[in-house]
């Protein structure tokens, strides 16, 4: 019986010396790493000046309708009246019936502003991401409209599945404080 | 459009690369339209992100005081499904201590990442948990164990032999994502996570299929992926059995009744063993011998083969995979392209840079190789040589490393019932009888 209380209390003592070990080892390992920047750390954002239009934002994106959405920076925008966001390749009439639209659901809202001018809005809770109308832009307009990762939306998620799938390197890790990355006529945000 | 504007538009669309340049001005309005500005809803607020962590450090601390402290099984279900309900449910799963394994790994060897604070808490706050209290976090914290928990209905006795070898395999998994994540390929930890779809509510089929299959499984064996998946679950196991206040099934003193051996559904349970025979005992030490002189070998051959199969490990990585294709394209040993190649031609960077990226990358996946195939090797050599040791037992104990601290086994105690004053101990207090 007096053996076995030695045994015990010298592998209570030995016990005490490994946790102590394993908690300075814990908590220095993790302080080596320089936990820094923003509390919240990074959030997923797309790089508009890598970002192809491949169409993945919208179907590879762990949430229903994709996080990604088109947004328009107005400022960049020639209101054009053939805006080639808006419209199909050889629309048959300047006009906003389906045929004639560029976007699948319909979520670019078009409005007469003055001649020659019109306004385009999106409809976000239409938008599913899917870039058409961004590539349309991008290759023949001003690049105003512009693929983003809306943070209301955004589950964060560590590896990002559309980062995964991205065929252009475009999604890229951005501090939380700053987590939007337009373009804008003045260069980027 | 293209017919009335297409010589003019292809000009203009040939330094497509100019991106963002005003082809067609922004015009003034003369009716004094203002322009709207685009919205930038901002992402969940630090501060939000903050209670996440006092939440796991309260969670933390009440699955311990109620497993350790107040014994109760019905406290800890409670907490499990309130840990479920929030890191689960509400938060998604997500930030969880499983899948930051893989960011402190990346953290250590990209010194251009930088591991967020939230990240490294969630990290070291269970491990540090497990230090003084055993597995709390796996009993009443873990959404993912706590998932299986409520669902299991008859769990089945698994056979040692099954335990143990499947008992390996969060180790070797433990080994995968640490060579990906290291290697900068993958987080294959958060893509193959089971239950996270059900916690989104939405995921791909291969995805929920998989959750599913885990969930049926959990309802017949006991917490299947805490025990042979989790990765988490390994390093819990190397720090556990130093607990300074682990979980004893009896309050007081084991009277060998047996009664708590059926009571673990996780196989965690360990009874009393025999006096050891002297010529078994012999036996023993000559294989722990020989296993002791396999395990450098098994060492080496396992690092021998990882290294040579990091060729395909090197596939797994996007730029690796980009440079091989662009690599046949060029040779013309293949038609067409791919998004990818196509992205990268559209950027306009030399090839040889790309090439020599991959290159720099295979030889990172040859060293990571290696250690993965020795790192295979040494957990089976150890496997096989703890088998071969006999640790004296008196008494039935919970396993510290293996036990999740579910508070199940208490009340098969008979101990435990005198402790709560169910039954009536008759040699404590002699006249109970004339009281009543």
């Amino acid at each position: 019986m007096a053996d076995n209380s030695e045994r015990m209390s010298r592998r209570e003592f030995l016990a005490g010396k490994v946790r102590l070990a394993g908690a300075l080892a814990v908590c220095g390992g993790v302080a080596l790493l320089r936990p820094r920047g923003a509390i919240a750390g990074t959030v997923w954002q797309i790089d508009p000046n890598k970002c192809t239009q491949c169409g993945k934002c919208a179907t590879e994106c762990v949430l229903g309708p994709s996080a990604v959405k088109c947004v328009h920076v107005h400022a960049m925008c020639g209101h054009c009246e053939l805006c080639f966001g808006f419209f199909e390749a050889q629309p048959n009439a300047l006009t906003t019936a389906a045929e004639n639209q560029r976007c699948p659901t319909g979520a670019i809202k078009r409005r007469f502003i003055e001649d020659p001018y019109f306004e385009y809005v999106i409809d976000e809770p239409l938008c599913i991401g899917c870039g058409k109308c961004v590539e349309g832009c991008g290759t023949f307009g001003n690049g105003s409209l512009q693929l983003q990762v809306r943070h209301d939306r955004c589950e964060n998620c560590n590896q990002c599945a559309i980062a995964d799938a991205c065929p252009s390197d475009a999604f890229v890790r951005v501090p939380a404080t700053r987590p939007y990355l337009l373009k804008s006529a003045e260069g980027e945000q | 459009m293209r017919r009335s504007l297409g010589p003019a538009l292809a000009l203009l669309a040939l330094p497509a690369a100019a991106l963002g340049e005003e082809r067609f001005p922004p015009p003034e309005f003369s009716t004094g339209y203002q322009m709207p500005a685009p919205t930038t809803p901002p992402p969940r607020a630090g501060t939000l992100a903050v209670l996440d962590v006092v939440l796991l450090a309260v969670a933390l601390s009440l699955a311990a005081y109620l497993v350790l402290k107040r014994r109760s099984r019905n406290g800890v279900f409670a907490l499990m499904l309130f840990s479920l309900a929030y890191f689960g449910f509400y938060r998604n799963g997500c930030v969880c201590p499983i899948g930051a394994i893989q960011n402190v790994v990346v953290a250590a060897t990209d010194r251009s990442y930088a591991l967020p604070a939230v990240v490294a808490a969630f990290f070291a706050l269970p491990l540090l948990f497990a230090l003084f209290f055993g597995r709390v976090f796996c009993a009443a914290v873990c959404p993912m164990g706590a998932v299986q928990d409520v669902v299991l209905a008859r769990p089945a006795r698994i056979p040692p032999w099954l335990e143990h070898a499947l008992g390996l395999l969060p180790y070797l998994y433990l080994g995968a994502a640490v060579l990906f994540a290291a290697t900068g390929s993958a987080f294959v930890i958060c893509n193959y996570d089971p239950f996270v779809s059900f916690f989104r509510m939405s995921g791909t089929v291969k995805l929920l299929s998989l959750g599913a299959a885990f969930l049926l499984l959990s309802m017949f064996v006991g917490r299947p992926y805490c025990r042979f998946v989790c990765p988490y679950g390994v390093l819990l196991r190397w720090v556990a059995p130093w607990a300074r206040w682990p979980v004893t099934i009896t309050p007081d003193t084991c009277t060998q009744c047996r009664l708590c051996e059926e009571s673990c559904p996780f196989g965690a349970i360990r009874v009393p063993t025999p006096e050891p025979d002297p010529a078994l005992r012999h036996e023993g030490r000559g294989r722990l011998a020989v296993l002791l002189l396999l395990l450098p070998v098994l060492v080496a051959a396992g690092g021998w083969l990882g290294a040579h199969g990091s060729g395909r490990l090197a596939r797994a990585h996007a730029r690796v995979q980009l440079a091989d294709r662009v690599w046949i394209e060029e040779q013309g040993k293949v038609r067409g392209t791919t998004d990818a190649s196509e992205a990268f031609r559209k950027h306009g960077h030399p090839t040889e840079e790309l090439y020599r990226e991959a290159a720099e990358l295979r030889f990172r996946f040859r060293d990571a190789g290696r250690l993965f195939g020795a790192w295979v090797g040494l957990v089976f050599g150890l496997k096989l040589i703890l088998l071969s040791i006999r640790r004296r037992r008196d008494n039935y104990e919970a396993d510290r490393a293996a036990c999740l601290a579910c508070a199940r086994c208490y009340r098969s105690c008979p101990q435990e019932h005198a402790r709560l004053g169910l039954v009536i101990d008759e040699t404590e207090v002699p006249d109970a009888v004339d009281q009543r």
